[in-house]
């Protein structure tokens, strides 16, 4: 039938260009120059900042439902186990900043870096641990599943808003271009699905 | 006739030609007692090691690193201080010791240093300078390059006694 010949070349061109969308910035900050003046610890701290900020864009997209052919149920483990690979991004990335150079590391902990992304990126790791922990806890702190969902959401969204500054601000091993499209996209599936909430709320299992 | 129209654009314009006019130097003996001392900026130390010894280049050079060393009240110009310099470069991370040197101030409190090109490290090309003889108060700078293909950066210290 032509409408799901249609449906099928949709489906592809999503998954196509959600996968050029993730795979392009990582292999343009994988080529950098500057890694070339980096040793190995400090160039894992960049790549896990760059795969953190790939998963937030997947994320979303997930957590909407919005993927063509995953199921809601499928995509809400997905969201789970990609949020808990976005908190090991997360403590690699910082714990390899930290060896690299202790002192930057604690002062941007203890807000009194120099550097204003410093700030946004301690910001977004904060929220990052606190909807890891939302979620892990889900079940025991038997919150309305509205209240839950609205509490993770906003967590979500000042992960997006701090990590999202935090990239754009840094002169680092990003490529200019697909950083910025790269936070455009992750921007853009968080209001989607922030402003959207089509998806039924549905209680833990 | 003509009336000489004073708006905020000329007044602006003069504030700001009577503020370049104080700061370039030009009205120092003037201000004899205004120069006041630098203050240590955020994350300057960071990565410092003492002692780093005084050296004709760190490296094998093609960066420079500038400044002036004055006295804080009448900005005379400080001899043969010592300044010491480090920074992310093509040639090490900030912690590597090979990244260390020092320089002393020419007669007119000018240093220059050339060093390996610095590179963006920690999200910003910038260097690293401190005074930390112990005559005058320690100084820690952290200035930043405006565009990482800069060949060179210059701070300036206004020294207080210790």
């Amino acid at each position: 039938m032509p409408s799901t010949k249609v449906a099928r070349a949709r489906a592809g061109l999503v998954w196509a260009g959600l996968l050029v969308a993730l795979i392009v910035p990582v292999l343009a900050a994988a080529a950098s120059p500057l890694l070339a003046w980096r040793d190995p610890v400090y160039i894992l701290a960049g790549l896990a900042g760059v795969l953190g900020l790939a998963l937030l864009l997947v994320q979303p997209l997930l957590a909407g439902g919005m993927l063509p052919g995953v199921s809601l149920a499928r995509s809400r483990r997905a969201h789970r186990w990609i949020g808990g690979g976005l908190v090991a991004a997360v403590v690699i990335h910082v714990a390899a900043l930290w060896i690299t150079s202790p002192p930057d590391v604690v002062d941007a902990l203890l807000f009194r870096s120099p550097t204003s992304f410093s700030v946004w990126g301690v910001i977004a790791m904060w929220a990052v641990f606190a909807a890891a922990l939302l979620a892990a806890s889900r079940r025991r702190l038997r919150l309305r599943p509205s209240t839950w969902r609205r509490a993770h959401t906003a967590l979500a969204a000042v992960i997006v808003l701090g990590t999202v500054l935090h990239a754009l601000l840094i002169q680092g091993t990003m490529e200019t271009v697909s950083k910025i499209l790269l936070c455009a996209l992750v921007v853009a599936a968080t209001a989607r699905v922030v402003a959207g909430r089509r998806t039924p709320t549905r209680r833990p299992r | 006739m003509t009336t000489p129209l004073t708006t905020r654009r000329t007044l602006l314009r003069l504030a700001g030609a009577a503020a370049a006019t104080g700061m370039s130097g030009l009205l120092v003996p003037a201000h004899a007692q205004g120069v006041a001392p630098t203050p240590s900026m955020r994350g300057g130390a960071n990565n410092y090691r003492p002692g780093a010894p005084v050296v004709a280049r760190i490296g094998g050079g093609g960066f420079w690193m500038t400044g002036t060393v004055r006295r804080a009240g009448d900005g005379a110009p400080l001899a043969g201080q010592r300044i010491q310099i480090w920074a992310h470069t093509t040639e090490g991370q900030e912690r590597d010791p090979q990244s260390h040197g020092a320089t002393l101030t020419d007669a007119e409190g000018v240093f220059r240093l050339e060093m390996p090109q610095i590179i963006p490290a920690f999200g910003q090309a910038h260097g690293h300078l401190a005074y930390d003889s112990g005559e005058f108060q320690t100084v820690f700078l952290r200035p930043v390059m405006a565009r990482a293909s800069d060949t060179s950066l210059n701070a300036d210290f206004v020294l207080q006694p210790a």
